[in-house]
């Protein structure tokens, strides 16, 4: 078993089966505290179950899934969801305003704590009273990055967060996404794009069909 | 004056059936066959409850046939809802326990303080009135809250993933399925005496009591019927949230129904 202090999440021989189908077959991997370990491989491969594995929207049929060094059927899985956040592949808005989506997440905070969260996703505190359904793509998945970070996560689960994304609005997200790494958030970031991949990851695990591949690859990035 | 119908008055009023099959038949709608087998077989029902009731409350038998003839309502009737929105999970037993906790409040508040004297020719068709009248929005609460949870999965589960336990992460979905089930049975109540006569109310006139006392005892079953609707559909919805969700709030799989 590694550290728990430099791993955040460890799966030892994980299997999930769905009608049938191993979708993740005897997975063993680690994935450190540090940096933003990415995810990829092709639809279908197993990465949204893998992701979702991580907060207890599922378990597995086999094997153990670990946060910092504790088997997560021994967390509260409320508390645990709120120490690792995730932000889905399709914009999930509430209805109603910025501010109201969240004030889901933290019903007591204040107007400060929800302004700084949204400059933390590069987006206009401005923006907090405006009905939420009217944001544009790239918006609406920054708010629904804010939304998890009102919740103060140490890890940050994102599935695809950026496949229904324009270049422009893609690239503002990758950058938004380095600098909660770089303040000390751990990052899983699932993804088919290899070229993604290559730009945001610390290290990359590659998944077909339910399997890893022998060794994550290291990025020589900071 | 007391108005009966005779045998040969059940016979004429088999012109009216004729009346609606003569009118399939004109717009070559094809449903003669259906009109007459439907209002056969309602008859067929009718006379066979009526000698059972005959039988149930006959005076002098003892009430515990009546409570009988009130559990085997609640037995059918959640046979019926489950046959009917199959797609939901575990609906016999939900409305099993939804059609027992309404019995529990509206006969509990009828009968326990006295507005009606507690006997089989009271209790059978106020239940009966209880039952039939919250079928429909115990089937249609159960549908529209698995509908609105297996639709808007991505919306729960990103409540869910940010730490709100399920019964918190379904509010918004239960509040819209008791709406909609609670919805068509406010408005009822809303256009009541204006846009119809109610069935209680036009049955008692007919059988000839005075127009006051039929609206007092019609209004008593238009209450009856709003508290039992709101009760079934509260119990089913709050019960089906304890079934969809997992004990540590995991929504489960819940398939798209044929034929959608």
């Amino acid at each position: 078993m590694s550290e728990p202090s430099t791993v955040a999440l460890e799966f030892e021989r994980v299997s999930v089966v769905r009608a049938g189908r191993r979708v993740l077959d005897q997975i063993t991997a680690a994935i450190p505290a540090a940096g933003i370990t990415v995810v990829t491989g092709p639809s279908g491969a197993g990465k949204t179950t893998l992701l979702r594995l991580c907060n207890r929207l599922e378990i597995p049929d086999e094997g153990i899934v670990s946060y910092r060094g504790q088997p997560l059927e021994d967390l509260d899985p409320l508390v645990l969801r709120r120490r690792v956040g995730m932000v889905f592949q399709r914009p999930t808005p509430f209805p109603g305003s910025v501010a109201d989506n969240l004030a889901v997440a933290h019903p007591d905070a204040t107007a400060g704590e929800l302004s700084t969260a949204l400059t933390r996703v590069a987006l206009d505190p401005g923006l907090l009273g405006q009905d939420a359904r009217t944001l544009s793509g790239g918006e609406l998945q920054r708010m629904c990055l804010a939304r998890t970070l009102v919740t103060s996560p140490e890890t940050l689960l994102l599935d695809e967060p950026t496949s229904a994304l324009d270049e422009q609005p893609k690239r503002v997200f990758e950058d938004t996404a380095r600098g909660l790494a770089a303040q000390g958030i751990t990052v899983v970031w699932v993804t088919h794009d290899d070229a993604q991949a290559r730009r945001v990851a610390t290290r990359i695990y590659h998944l077909r069909g339910g399997r890893l591949a022998d060794a994550p690859t290291e990025e020589a990035r900071p | 004056m007391n108005i009966t119908v005779s045998w040969l008055g059940l016979a004429v009023s088999l012109l009216l059936v004729a009346v609606a099959a003569g009118i399939s038949w004109w717009q070559r709608l094809g449903l003669q066959r259906q009109i007459l087998i439907a209002a056969a077989r309602a008859l067929a029902q009718l006379l066979l409850v009526g000698a059972a009731l005959t039988l149930v409350i006959s005076p002098g038998r003892s009430i515990w046939w009546s409570w009988l003839w009130v559990a085997a309502m609640v037995g059918y009737a959640s046979v019926v809802a489950r046959r009917r929105a199959p797609e939901v999970p575990h609906l016999l037993s939900l409305a099993l326990a939804s059609f027992t906790a309404a019995a529990v409040v509206t006969l509990g508040v009828l009968f326990g303080l006295h507005v009606f004297p507690l006997t089989g020719r009271t209790l059978v068709p106020i239940a009966g009135m209880m039952v039939g009248n919250s079928m429909t929005a115990t089937v249609l609460a159960g549908r529209r809250l698995t509908d609105e949870l297996r639709d808007k999965r991505d919306e729960v589960e990103a409540r869910l993933a940010l730490g709100q336990p399920s019964r918190q992460a379904a509010t918004p979905y239960v509040r819209a399925a008791l709406r909609a089930a609670l919805t068509p049975q406010i408005e009822t109540t809303k256009a009541t005496g204006l846009v119809f006569l109610p069935g209680a109310m036009t049955g008692l006139i007919l059988a000839g009591t005075a127009p006051l006392q039929a609206v007092l005892v019609q209004a008593v079953v238009m209450f009856l019927v709003l508290a039992a609707t709101a009760t079934t559909t509260v119990v089913i919805a709050l019960g089906l949230i304890r079934r969809l969700f997992t004990h540590d709030h995991r929504l489960i799989y819940l398939p798209t129904p044929a034929g959608q």
